[in-house]
């Protein structure tokens, strides 16, 4: 029997930002399978210029508050770039746990509180208040966890203050960090081997769809790449390429699609995947052996092509991140930790920087003037990079959920799933384009 | 359930990270507070949507466009209490640094400025549009302060939001001054109720709660030059930075709300 489908989500929920989908199907053939992001323009990039190069990064954090450390982040790195600044090693140690705090904080926020109530078949995370207490309790109390964690570092982590161009506008006492690190060892990393079998015992409900595509993360020589580093993309036949952050517009290519609202971005493929399972797919190797253990538990391999699976890499990465941070402040516990001044600007002129943030590779880009004033900026965020893959996934799935016989909610259903996996936090898109929509 | 303060999240031009904050309580702060008010609607954490009449409804986000007016309308309709949540809603906050520019437009979008779905006129707070009852300052707004006020709405109080300078807290906190560090700060306009966290991580103070009452903008600008060491053009920019709209010169002076 052919159908009729007509799915009008609008302003998708459980993600950050606006978001609609749009599928239009009659009489069995698809006249419409659309993804569009509505949000307010805000003109960051307008609005930091004229700006002296100390207030950038905290203009730019405002940007997004779920990434607000990796935009500051990077932010902080591309002015550094721009004003010739090498921090000094116990700095660059203090952010990358900073980093790692973000990393893992975002992760579980997005696995528990907004993939796991479709996992359990519910609408949002209070009805689970009482059918599935210990769980809810676990999830608040890692959340937090990760909140102290990154504040310790960076003051706060909506917004941190401590990172500055330079290095850290204050650190951590040494009790502070050894204590840090008697609290992950007895009450986090329990609670995370207590989230590895949560989720293993959901996985079974996460939908199995298929769809190779390009996947691009940082890549640094040293180590899993997160804090700092260049380009990798790998494509589904496992070739990788490498670029130059400063070339950071040959590997991004934003272009213009005649319909969708946001700036679109591509490179040796169609459309490029951005996240957690482009970095575990481009730079498996480096993680940490507990994050790869927890991997196999979790039955991820790379190269994976199930855009679902992002989740389950996320809590990967969340091993990654807590180990590492352990080998962190260890490195930092056994040299000379002490209170440093910031190191001064040697020139001004352009500079990027790319960091992953939890949702996929974030660039920025600045030009300062011989007073330190910001004279031109650009930021390409990981959202707007996933859009395009997002929109070629709807064009497979459809179809194929079409084929299966699924009704109109089911179909809803997948579909938000699939977004939702993305974890696309639309609030900081900076870029968009205007489209007329067909009516 | 029925007897708890319904309360509903709703978010306009923002970062959400007010709304962020929200998850930062930790498991026996946060259930307690499910033990007094009950979520009724949160895009960004429930796919429920309500019906019902709400007690408390947090609006995040600037209004920063005409098109969000009947949001704005409805929500209100919608509530007995409006409070503006974070900085966004309650100043126009970080948004508003653009009001004094003409063309942010063309910067970020060049030749495709002038299409309709960027329509965006000046950052405004909440206020401009709808009648707001209170306000939780900051960026992000403080989490012990937004318990202070629902816990106090609860118990049918009225919340008192601070109208003395972040430089009272800073004091408190024996916190060396930034200006003695050779830097500057705009602690004595700024609206305390945050502890001066900012000066005690060793930046100066933003304001990104807004300015107090009548705040003096002539002696902070002579203050910024003269004891801060910058330039006019500079210490302007500075007052600028989340409390445009609080300055005696915005396009659209704010009111505040919570009096
Ligand atoms: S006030 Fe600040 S933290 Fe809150 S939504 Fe606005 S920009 Fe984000
Ligand atoms: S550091 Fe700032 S807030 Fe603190 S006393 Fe000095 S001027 Fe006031
Ligand atoms: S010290 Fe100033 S900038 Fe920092 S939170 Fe308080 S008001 Fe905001």
């Amino acid at each position: 029997m052919k159908k009729d489908i007509n799915i009008n989500v609008h302003h998708l929920t459980r993600v950050e930002g606006h978001g609609n989908i749009q599928v239009n199907i009659t009489d069995g053939t698809i006249e419409k399978c659309e993804w569009q992001v509505p949000e307010a323009p805000r003109f960051f990039e307008a609005m930091v210029r004229g700006r002296h190069y100390s207030e950038v990064g905290r203009i730019t954090s405002r940007i997004c508050g779920i990434c607000s450390v990796g935009h500051t982040l990077a932010s902080v790195r591309a002015t550094e770039d721009a004003l010739g600044i090498q921090i000094t090693e116990q700095s660059r140690k203090l952010r990358k746990i900073l980093k790692h705090a973000e990393n893992a904080d975002s992760h579980l926020l997005h696995v528990y509180f907004l993939v796991a109530p479709d996992l359990l078949g519910a609408p949002s995370v209070f009805p689970l208040v009482p059918t599935h207490t210990a769980v809810v309790q676990r999830a608040l109390r890692m959340k937090r966890f990760c909140h102290e964690w990154g504040s310790l570092i960076g003051g706060r982590t909506t917004h941190p203050t401590k990172v500055i161009p330079g290095g850290m506008a204050s650190i951590p006492e040494r009790e502070e960090l050894e204590t840090l690190k008697a609290r992950i060892l007895t009450e986090f990393v329990p609670d995370c081997l207590e989230s590895l079998s949560t989720i293993k015992s959901v996985a079974g409900a996460v939908p199995a769809f298929e769809r190779p595509t390009e996947y691009m993360a940082v890549y640094s020589p040293e180590e899993y790449g997160l804090y700092e580093g260049n380009v990798v993309t790998v494509t589904p036949d496992g070739n990788k390429a490498h670029y130059d952050v400063h070339d950071y517009k040959s590997c991004t290519n934003e272009w213009v699609s005649p319909q969708s609202t946001a700036k679109f971005a591509k490179n040796r493929m169609e459309s490029y995947m951005a996240g957690a399972l482009a970095r575990f797919n481009c730079n498996y190797d480096q993680l940490h052996q507990k994050a790869k253990d927890a991997a196999a538990e979790l039955g991820l391999k790379p190269l994976c092509f199930n855009p679902y699976m992002n989740s389950v890499a996320q809590l990967v990465e969340v091993f990654h991140s807590v180990f590492e941070t352990l080998d962190l402040i260890d490195a930092l516990l056994a040299g000379d930790y002490k209170e440093e001044e910031l190191v001064k600007p040697v020139k001004f002129g352009t500079g990027s920087a790319c960091v992953e943030v939890p949702r996929g590779i974030l660039f920025h880009s600045y030009a300062y003037d011989n007073d330190g004033m910001c004279t031109k900026a650009d930021c390409i965020i990981p959202t707007n990079q996933n859009h395009y893959n997002i929109q070629l996934d709807f064009n497979k799935l459809v179809p194929e959920l079409l084929a299966a016989g699924k009704e109109e909610k089911e179909m809803e259903l997948a579909l938000e799933m699939l977004v939702r996996a993305y974890d696309p936090c639309i609030s900081c898109s900076t870029h968009y384009l205007s489209v007329t929509f067909k009516k | 359930m029925s007897d708890k303060v319904k309360i509903a999240y709703f978010d306009f031009a923002s970062c959400e990270g007010c709304q962020i904050e929200m998850t930062n309580f930790g498991d026996a702060a946060f259930l307690e507070l499910l033990n007094h008010v009950e979520v009724v609607e949160f895009r960004e954490a429930m796919s429920e949507k309500t019906t019902q009449r709400i007690n408390i409804s947090f609006i995040e986000g600037s209004f920063t466009r005409e098109s969000d007016r009947k949001r704005l309308e409805d929500i209100r309709n919608r509530s007995d209490i409006v409070i503006a949540y974070g900085a966004c809603a309650a100043t126009g906050g970080i948004n508003a640094l653009k009001n004094h520019q003409s063309d942010y437009k063309q910067d970020v979008y060049g030749k495709d400025a002038d299409m309709p779905h960027l329509e965006s006129t000046f950052a405004l707070p909440v206020s401009a549009a709808i009648k707001v009852d209170y306000s939780l300052n900051g960026c992000p707004m403080d989490r012990n302060e937004f318990i202070r006020v629902v816990s106090h709405l609860v118990h049918g109080k009225q919340p008192v939001i601070p109208n003395y300078p972040v430089c009272v807290e800073c004091k408190m906190n024996e916190t060396v001054c930034r200006y003695e560090l050779g830097d500057h700060c705009l602690g004595m306009v700024a609206r305390a109720g945050c502890g001066a966290p900012c000066p005690a991580d060793g930046i100066p103070c933003e304001a990104c709660r807004g300015f107090v009452d009548n705040p003096n903008e002539e002696s902070l600008i002579t203050t910024l030059m003269e004891k801060g060491g910058l330039s006019r053009e500079r210490a302007e920019a500075r007052s600028r930075m989340f409390a445009a709209n609080c300055r005696a010169d915005a396009p659209h002076k704010i009111e505040t709300p919570n009096k």
